[in-house]
């Protein structure tokens, strides 16, 4: 994708945590997001995938500026994100908007979700008073439910309802780009479903962009067209999703496609088991930051020593050193996973 | 099992299930929240919650004991010694003050009568066991010390120490990462062939069920809908709502379909629907489905409770709609 067919631009983004050491010493610095670059485009969904503590929802959040970078650019529409005074920074959240895993938790429990939905339209005078109530109605029925709803409170809804209620709330300023924080991973798998399909319906009627977040990658496959695999604060592999499903380079892409449960007792797949646990992203490994789990045959002293760069493989771009050999799936040795 | 509802109307989160489970075998029960799956497993240990009561007519058989009718110490004789048990956060389990050995040696100097000395060696060894590296530090760790891989480990361990003939593990894997949930996983499977060791694992997730459980009991609204060896369920899911199960699903390999979602949620249990429970979220309700059904069979052990199952004919397959679903 060229440049300037992008809504967001995200270049060499860095953050950086001082963890809180005791009475005023700094602890070391958790190294969050080291340099990460991505495009999303027009009516685009890209997947941010990784484990816990890979840096994906610090990527979420400092590129709307919920947190303040440590460096790096984000550009939305040409304009750097990091850059916005408070007033243009207000303007461009009516354009930007996040939806959490959590909804129950971003919602104020004593007000009704017609009121929490209405927040953003007088937030932004994008409605008289005599509107509102329409528009609340409206969003509600947009997002699947009943429009008589809007005098109720968050505690009288399912997981799924408030999803959706938080899904309204987004909707209501009219954004062009959605940051999605693993927003179905706390519900069950039929309403999971739903939610899913809602936000690809949205995603069709209102040509929304996405940065959809999450560490499931049968999830993911299903609503994102272009997939980026982050490992450590890095991404290590970033491609269409179909051909980074099919063939993927990274060591690690293969490791976790090879750990996605898959409900066919006949799929006698190679289980990759990575041994060991994630580093700390306050000490992370020299050189590529998969190279202490990493079982690929060339694997070398390199690999400890060199950080490996994004660069095009067949059809994804790869962060290996050996990428062009890196096995796939069913040809990995199991026996010799460290 | 009853809870005392309003206007001191009883309700029945778990309403008649039954299974059987023989040694060396993993029979999963899986459910969506709400279905009673958690509530059965605890049930089995007599954990069932406040004011929350096993119904008189219930009974639990372990071996040739009554669980049911068990109090105080010979409870306690069970509880952990024949059926041990996992939950999903492991952080919640452990107890934050103490270290990783005292918790484990805790259950072991409980349940046989040696010394601390032997017991600590114990500790050490099913560290080893369930794949901890470096145990003997380990043992010194307290659990915010151990990431959630580890911890969870540690309750394996913990739930290991009396040597139980059953282990019930309540999503043992879903506050876990994928890779860490394939090692836990491993561990579990490992566990199972070497001790002989039964297992009911609850779950939500038909893709850890596929891999690891040799039977499969899916439940809905407090009842067992469908139940059969895994081969079977998954080759032919039969009840309405394993096949919406299935249907929610996303998957990894194959074409990319639209998910088909079942309509609607999960009945609360002060409000069970009459008759079939899962009738009104059921794109093949008929009229027969008013009435109340017990599992029927549809093929060699395996039977559901739909009454289509008396009418093969009308068997429909879960419609998937056709089509990309990525626009």
């Amino acid at each position: 994708m060229k440049a300037e067919d992008s809504l967001l631009e995200v270049r060499d983004l860095v953050k950086h945590y001082k963890s809180g050491g005791l009475f005023g010493r700094t602890g070391p610095v958790v190294r969050a997001v080291e340099g990460v670059s991505f495009s999303v485009g027009r009516g685009e969904t890209l997947g941010l995938v990784g484990e816990s503590g890979c840096g994906k929802s610090s990527v979420g959040r400092t590129i709307l500026r919920l947190q303040e970078p440590t460096s790096g650019k984000a550009l939305y529409e040409g304009v750097d994100i990091f850059e916005l005074d408070r007033t243009s920074l207000r303007q461009l959240r009516r354009r930007m908007q996040i939806i959490f895993q959590d909804p129950y938790s971003s919602l104020n429990p004593r007000m009704s979700i017609g009121a929490a939905i209405a927040e953003g339209l007088e937030i932004h005078r994008l409605a008289t008073k005599a509107e509102i109530p329409g528009r609340v109605a409206a969003l509600l029925e947009e997002v699947g439910l009943d429009p008589t709803y809007a005098r109720r409170y968050p505690h009288e809804f399912s997981g799924g309802q408030r999803q959706r209620i938080g899904i309204a709330r987004a909707l209501a300023v009219q954004p062009s780009f959605i940051v999605c924080d693993e927003p179905v991973s706390a519900l069950d798998v039929s309403v999971q479903a739903q939610v899913l399909n809602l936000l690809s319906d949205l995603q069709r009627q209102r040509g929304l962009s996405y940065l959809f977040i999450a560490h499931d990658l049968a999830v993911v496959r299903q609503i994102a067209h272009r997939i980026a695999v982050m490992y450590l604060g890095r991404i290590v592999e970033e491609g269409p999703t179909d051909q980074l499903l099919a063939d993927p380079r990274h060591p690690y892409t293969v490791a976790l496609l090879s750990a996605v449960p898959e409900p066919d007792p006949t799929a006698r797949k190679n289980r990759i088991v990575l041994s060991g646990d994630l580093p700390s992203p306050s000490n992370p490994p020299p050189g590529c930051p998969f190279h202490t789990r990493c079982f690929h045959p060339l694997k070398s002293t390199r690999c400890s020593t060199e950080v490996p760069l994004l660069r095009p493989i067949s059809g994804t771009v790869a962060a290996c050193h050996y990428a062009e050999s890196t096995p796939r799936v069913e040809e990995v040795d199991t026996a010799s996973v460290p | 099992m009853s809870f005392p509802g309003a206007n001191n109307t009883p309700f029945y989160p778990v309403d008649g299930v039954s299974f059987s489970l023989q040694r060396g075998e993993t029979l999963a029960l899986v459910g969506e929240s709400g279905s009673g799956k958690s509530l059965t497993s605890l049930a089995l240990l007599q954990l069932v919650p406040a004011p929350g009561r096993i119904e008189p007519g219930s009974s639990i058989t372990l071996g040739d004991t009554d669980v049911v009718a068990l109090k105080g110490e010979s409870l306690r004789r069970i509880r952990g010694r024949r059926i041990g048990m996992i939950f999903q956060d492991p952080m919640t389990s452990l107890n934050p003050v103490f270290t990783v050995e005292s918790q484990i040696t805790e259950g072991i100097l409980a349940h046989f009568r040696i010394s601390k000395a032997e017991a600590r060696d114990r500790a050490l060894h099913l560290l080893q066991e369930v794949g901890i590296p470096d145990p003997a530090e380990r043992l010194k760790a307290y659990p915010h010390q151990l990431s959630g891989g580890m911890r969870q480990r540690v309750m394996i361990a913990i739930a290991l120490s009396a040597e139980p003939e059953i282990l019930v593990a309540d999503e043992p894997t879903t506050a876990l990462d994928v890779t860490v949930q394939a090692q836990i996983l491993e561990v579990l499977d490992e566990l199972r062939s070497r001790r002989g060791m039964a297992v009911l694992l609850i779950t939500h997730d038909l893709g850890i069920v596929a891999g690891r459980a040799d039977r499969v009991a899916v439940m809905y609204a407090g009842q067992i809908v469908e139940e059969a060896p895994t081969p079977q369920l998954f080759a032919k899911p039969s009840h309405p709502y394993t096949q919406g199960l299935f249907a929610s699903v996303p998957r990894i390999t194959g074409p990319l379909q639209r998910l088909n979602p079942i309509r609607g949620t999960v009945p609360a249990a002060s409000g069970w629907p009459s008759g079939c429970r899962f009738r009104p979220r059921c794109p093949k309700a008929f009229d027969r489905s008013e009435v109340e059904l017990p599992l029927i069979p549809v093929g060699p052990d395996h039977s559901m409770r739909c009454w289509l199952a008396e009418e093969p004919k009308t068997m429909v397959i879960a419609q998937q709609l056709p089509g990309d679903a990525r626009t």
